[in-house]
């Protein structure tokens, strides 16, 4: 059997019992990343160590150990996450050459569940993006239509694992990071609740929106690799304890779904509200109550999300100072000096952009106009989300307002690409898990820019939100919607077109 | 659009060289998300607490303790541009001085 055309808990079983060899497994996928990536673009940088660890596991396995959950199965880390052994670059050439001291809890809890790390893989720089065209290593093609984006910033996790490069990836979601490639790429990626899954070792975008998840081919895959993410971690402060996670529901009834008006309203395109009213269509047919809701502030998100989450980069990223990280500016006369020609040569433009905008919000005589002002929308949106779960156990739309668009498109035009997580920021914002699911293609008209033409058949996700802690009810619903529409499960992205390099 | 003066002022204090392409460029997009952003000014925000933890739960204190980081501190040394003597090396700071960097 081909092993990169098995999902992750199909070859965890298949090494447990033998019948594959985890050395066997990296290799088909290691000939696959060797072939397509040059395309793709989706890996910056391969484990040497990868078959060294995947024969660990096999010894373990013939010793007659349990490996654990994901024994064998290979790993690609977003390389905003920091690995011993391999380079974080975060995408950036202010940390190129740069290697961590320490493994990321997540990467920890990897290797002890008995996963092998296929590799780092390619974002926008630092995260933030929405297409990873923003990373200072090339861009990374959509494996559905290489003319199109993968979308980002987890750009690199989801055309490896659409493209069968690796079978899991981790992303971060800041402000849709994990979903929106999901959406684009066809796959399933998940926003934890604020706190589920340590921090410690992911370079810190905005702390009070980051968090890290899986992206992968499948539910079970999906609740497969959470299960080895989450949990407390003392190195992080904002980890919450098993007693501050709610019970998990006790299913009683058909499952009702708040439909959010305010994701079907104008700026969707038609394309996509098809794919996701015949979704929806189809929970109803199958029983489910379909709610009509509405989060009447929810259309500040955007704009409150590009305060919040810039304000605290502004002060995240001020680390990078030439000081403790690989690059330093050759030519500096004196310490400040030194400061700033690190950072004017260091980062790309999107991050300076965003140190901009938050130094700016952050500044004397702006804080209460701006950073003041946007957490208390933000408390609105809360009390908004919380009084919509009164009556739905999830909330359903639109995971992204268009189809993936095509490389170049937006580059110039950065508020068009923030509006690209409009739908999905709420999570963020409101703290609570969301999970996007694939829910159908479409053909994109209208996205012909730059001569590149109509795209055909694009993917399209959906959306869903549940109260904090019920990581669950979305993995139930995710499993729900493969029983629905078996036809896309079976669907893969075409090989990639080889290029030599 | 937003003043030139104002650019170059957030960039001074965010420590980030620009050039004078970058500042032009900045001008116009940062300008722009403003003028996005500003709706936020018409939301009604009286006596709204403005959100300090998306959740209602209290973070997690750990004990005060010296613990093992992972990693011994020649591993970060190492890490630096430049390193020497158990310390980060640093251009010369104080100008004029006897003692420069080492």
């Amino acid at each position: 059997m081909d092993p990169c055309s098995l999902t992750a808990v199909q070859i965890a079983r298949a090494v447990k019992a033998r019948e594959l060899t985890a050395v066997a497994v990296w290799e088909a996928f290691e000939a696959r990343i060797r072939r397509f990536n040059p395309t793709l673009n989706a890996f910056l940088h391969v484990n040497p160590q990868a078959a060294a660890e995947a024969a660990a596991i096999d010894a373990r396995v013939a010793a007659g150990e349990d490996p654990g959950p994901l024994a064998g199965v290979p790993v690609a880390v977003k390389d905003n996450i920091v690995t011993c052994g391999m380079p974080t670059t975060c995408a950036s050439r202010i940390l190129e050459g740069w290697v961590s001291p320490y493994d990321a809890t997540v990467v920890k809890n990897l290797r002890a569940a008995g996963a092998v790390i296929a590799g780092k893989t390619n974002l926008d720089e630092f995260a933030m993006g929405g297409s990873n065209e923003n990373s200072a290593f090339g861009p990374v093609r959509n494996p559905w239509d290489p003319r199109a984006v993968p979308g980002g910033s987890s750009g690199g996790s989801a055309a490896a694992v659409a493209a069968r490069l690796v079978p899991l990836a981790l992303g971060s979601d800041t402000g849709g990071s994990v979903r929106q490639p999901a959406s684009f790429c066809h796959l399933h990626g998940l926003k934890p609740t604020y706190g589920r899954v340590s921090r410690h070792g992911l370079v810190a975008f905005a702390s009070s929106l980051d968090q890290i998840g899986p992206l992968t081919r499948t539910a079970d895959d999906a609740a497969l690799l959470h299960g080895v993410l989450a949990g407390h971690d003392p190195h992080d402060a904002t980890s919450l304890r098993p007693d501050q996670l709610p019970s998990p529901p006790a299913p009683d009834g058909p499952l009702r779904v708040g439909v959010v008006r305010e994701f079907l309203a104008e700026g969707l395109d038609p394309g996509v509200r098809e794919v996701v009213e015949a979704a929806l269509a189809k929970w109803k047919a199958a029983g489910a109550t379909l709610v009509d809701v509405s989060l009447p502030s929810a259309g500040f998100g955007i704009a409150i999300y590009y305060l919040l989450a810039t304000s605290e980069a502004s002060s995240n990223l001020s680390r990078y100072d030439g000081v403790r990280y690989a690059f330093r500016a050759a030519d500096a006369r004196n310490l400040e000096d030194l400061y700033s020609r690190t950072r004017g040569q260091g980062f790309g433009a999107e991050v300076k952009r965003r140190i901009l905008l938050g130094t700016y919000a952050l500044s004397a005589g702006w804080y209460d106009a701006y950073y003041r002002k946007a957490q208390q929308v933000r408390t609105l949106i809360r009390r908004e989300v919380a009084a919509a779960f009164e009556t739905c156990d999830v909330l359903a739309g639109p995971t992204v307002p268009t189809p993936p668009f095509a490389l170049g498109a937006l580059i110039d035009d950065p508020l068009s690409m923030y509006l690209s997580d409009m739908y999905a920021v709420v999570a963020n914002l409101a703290g609570v898990p969301a999970l996007s699911v694939p829910a159908g293609f479409t053909r994109a008209e209208g996205m012909t820019a730059d001569g590149v033409g109509a795209i055909p058949t694009l993917p399209v996700g959906l959306q869903v939100m549940a109260r904090p802690g019920h990581e669950e009810t979305l993995f139930a619903f995710a499993r729900g919607q493969e029983a629905l529409a078996p036809e896309l499960g079976g669907r893969v992205a075409p090989d990639p077109e080889e290029v030599s390099r | 659009m937003i003043e030139r003066e104002t650019v170059q002022k957030i960039a001074r204090l965010a420590r980030l060289e620009l050039t004078a392409e970058e500042i032009e460029e900045m001008q116009g997009q940062l300008g722009r998300i403003l003028s996005y952003v500003e709706m936020i000014q018409a939301v009604d925000t009286e006596g709204v607490e403005p959100t300090a933890h998306v959740l209602d739960v209290t973070m997690t204190l750990r004990p005060d303790v010296p613990a093992d980081s992972g990693a011994p501190p020649s591993a970060y040394l190492k890490a630096a541009p430049d390193s020497g003597y158990g310390f980060f090396k640093v251009p010369r700071i104080v100008e004029g001085g006897e003692h420069g960097s080492v």
